[in-house]
């Protein structure tokens, strides 16, 4: 079982490595389109990624919830549970 | 009389595309044009779908026009005559009737009456259905040769001000040949279906509701947008999707399919020349791409940047200009797969004619 200190540093991970963007820039009340500048396909890439990493499902519904990074770590981290 | 006296029609061990077709409407519509309609940039729309342009045809050109378009170019291709058609396919999701079909008038007007006739409903996978249907007709002895036409005008079913799917979508035709041959030309098709995501793609309205808003039961469009909480004009059924879900089911479960359609072809990546997937989105090829770990040497077609996503013309389309650039690509193996709205898929292996 991941912490969410490890789930957010997995994150932005693929973040980093779907968008070119810096790990660190990924904090927990970053909004994904807002803050990081995400579109919704790179968000599906990021949401599978982040399944075969976390061994998680996040279903499509789901995924129109995880607004901000904090939102995403949260429900991996309750997936998980 | 015994009963083992009955003929059955003899089977045929191999078949390929003899000929392929396409149409194009003269017509262009740029990103700008677009953003007349949609608060968007070309730039943006470059970066998210890969498309440039798309082609629409006008008013007066009709999905059989097109069809016979591409048919007429299909048949000169594969040097059959019309008489010789055995069955006439057609493939489409906007021929504006839902009987009779496009297929039985399109079948008169290239004179190959009285071949058997008719459309199918399988949206961006309906070319791959049509060819399932047309490799086991010829295989099973009941048509010599078959016609396959893809076609769409799909310029008559959007919605200008639409965000989710309109612009990226485009009017064409591609069509093919399919015929007996002496090795193996069409591998194993690798099909299906799941209606249980009929809403991820769809059109937003049923003819019933443009029969109630003309007889008036409908009250405005007003008091149904409030709701349905959209926006729009007029009840004419336009369609719609939900990008992110569609993109997700056609990378990661499409890309499994097509690794079926090789697998049960019996060819490796490495063997293929050509990979001819649906043109839905550029990102969506790119990734399908990546998945499939396809080598460097596949080309990989990516006509979308021209031609927008033409639904079930996209990949007939896309093989007439890989074979119009690259001649020396003829006869050489080509992945082939259409997936959309239903949801439906298929595939299969093809050497290109």
């Amino acid at each position: 079982m991941a912490s969410n200190e490890e789930i957010l540093a997995g994150l932005a991970e693929i973040v980093n490595e779907e968008t070119g963007l810096a790990p660190e820039s990924v904090e927990m009340d970053k909004s994904f389109t807002d803050d990081l500048d995400i579109d919704s396909i790179s968000m599906m890439t990021i949401v599978v990624n982040a399944e075969e990493k976390f061994g998680v499902r996040i279903p499509d519904e789901e995924v129109k919830n995880l607004k901000t990074v904090g939102d995403a770590v949260n429900f991996i981290s309750g997936a998980q549970a | 009389m015994s009963i083992t006296a009955m003929k059955q029609a003899p089977l045929r061990a191999h078949t390929r595309i003899h000929g392929v077709g396409a149409y194009r409407p003269e017509l262009i519509v740029t990103n700008d044009d677009v953003c007349q309609w949609i608060d968007s940039s070309d730039e943006w729309i470059r970066q998210r779908t890969g498309i440039v342009t798309r082609h629409r045809a006008p008013r007066e050109v009709s999905v059989i026009d097109m069809a016979e378009a591409a048919a007429r170019d299909a048949l000169a291709a594969a040097g059959i005559e019309a008489s010789q058609l055995g069955a006439v396919l057609v493939s489409t999701v906007t021929h504006p009737y839902a009987t009779p079909s496009a297929a039985a008038q399109l079948t008169d007007r290239l004179g190959a009456s009285p071949a058997p006739a008719y459309d199918i409903s399988a949206a961006c996978a309906g070319y791959c259905y049509g060819i399932a249907q047309g490799d086991a007709l010829v295989h099973a002895g009941t048509a010599e040769y078959v016609l396959v036409v893809g076609v769409e005008k799909l310029s008559d079913f959007i919605d200008n001000t639409d965000r989710t799917i309109s612009f990226l979508l485009g009017d064409g035709a591609g069509a093919v040949v399919i015929g007996p041959a002496d090795s193996a030309g069409i591998g194993p098709t690798v099909w299906g279906s799941d209606g249980s995501k009929h809403e991820a793609i769809r059109m937003d309205r049923s003819l019933l509701d443009v029969r109630d808003y003309a007889l008036g039961a409908v009250a405005s469009d007003a008091e149904r947008d409030e709701d349905e909480g959209t926006e729009r004009e007029g009840l004419w059924p336009t369609m719609r999707q939900d990008g992110p879900a569609v993109f997700r089911w056609a990378v990661w479960e499409m890309a499994k399919v097509a690794q079926q359609a090789l697998d049960a072809a019996g060819i490796t990546a490495d063997e293929l020349s050509v990979f001819l997937p649906h043109q839905a989105n550029i990102r969506i090829i790119d990734e399908m791409v990546k998945q499939l770990k396809l080598p460097e040497h596949v080309h990989v077609a990516r006509d979308i940047v021209d031609a927008g996503n033409t639904s079930a013309a996209s990949i007939p389309l896309a093989m007439h200009r890989t074979l119009q650039e690259q001649p020396s690509l003829s006869g050489t193996l080509a992945l082939q797969i259409g997936f959309g709205a239903g949801l439906v898929f298929g595939a299969q292996v093809v050497v290109l004619p």
